[in-house]
């Protein structure tokens, strides 16, 4: 399929790019064939991540990738930035933790939401967080 | 920045959000509704969201929010026309907004004030309280 492998790089500074981020999201869990509710729920899974991204990091780039396994399409999203770094992702996804008067249910909820769920972190360095809808 | 307009009808405000929000117009519109109610002294407030196709955390806690506002100046929020993807991808995520009442759509939304209104009214359900914060209030259960 000529879209396969194709990456859409986004870079997120603001609020603008965060209402970007998830049209272009939606445009392709749209194009891949994920059901209404699979294009919600990973839509609403990077506008948390990107919440995330936005107020501990100022800002970073965002990864839009179709993937394939065997038959399945797949959406897969990476968000990096290279903000402070979680010092302790364990405590991160737990439930209603937040260093920030948030309620806590961003990475947790995010998680619920997808797939597939991976966060690497390195205090100082950033943090990668990559998620994925398979249809 | 473009601004959700607040019409009243009666002593009700309608709010209609409309789809790939901004935070900041998200904010601007519920102090504006909060100004509205104390300019109008309305006792009911829709908020329909029926195109608004994703809800997160901050569109949900500004809902909740303003909600609760609302409710300190003695009038009752009804938000109306939650998608069902919607509806499925809060409680995943964990945010069950419990506190706000809602109903299908405007028409039932406007039963549901008026029920809620005549309650307060009555005395029946004091100042809009569910139960169970009246119970908490009462000190029982």
């Amino acid at each position: 399929m000529a879209m396969a492998n194709r990456t859409n790089r986004l870079s997120i500074s603001n609020e603008i790019d965060l209402v970007r981020a998830r049209q272009e999201v939606r445009v392709q869990a749209q194009a891949i064939g994920l059901s209404l509710v699979d294009q919600t729920r990973i839509t609403t899974a990077v506008s948390e991540l990107i919440r995330n991204m936005l107020k501990y990091a100022g800002g970073g780039t965002l990864e839009m990738e179709i993937v394939r396994n065997g038959i399945r399409n797949g959406l897969r999203i990476t968000c990096r930035d290279e903000g402070p770094g979680i010092p302790n992702v364990d405590l991160a996804m737990k439930e209603g933790y937040s260093t920030s008067n948030g309620l806590g249910l961003g990475l947790p909820g995010a998680k619920r939401l997808m797939d597939e769920f991976n966060i690497q972190s390195e205090v100082g360095k950033g943090t990668r967080v990559t998620i994925a809808k398979w249809r | 920045m473009e601004k959700i307009p607040i019409i009243k009808v009666g002593d009700t405000l309608l709010v209609s959000i409309q789809s790939d929000l901004q935070d900041q117009v998200a904010t601007t519109m519920q102090s504006d509704l909060l100004r509205k109610i104390e300019q109008t002294a309305a006792r009911g407030v829709i908020i329909d969201i029926s195109v608004v196709d994703i809800v997160d955390s901050f569109l949900g806690r500004v809902l909740a929010d303003t909600a609760s506002m609302a409710r300190l100046m003695n009038a009752v929020v009804v938000v109306v026309g939650i998608q069902p993807s919607v509806a499925i991808t809060l409680i995943e995520l964990g945010l069950e907004l419990k506190q706000i009442p809602t109903a299908l759509n405007v028409e039932s939304g406007l039963h549901l004030l008026r029920e809620k209104i005549e309650q307060q009214q009555n005395g029946a359900g004091s100042n809009g309280f569910g139960p169970e914060e009246e119970r908490a209030r009462n000190g029982h259960g």
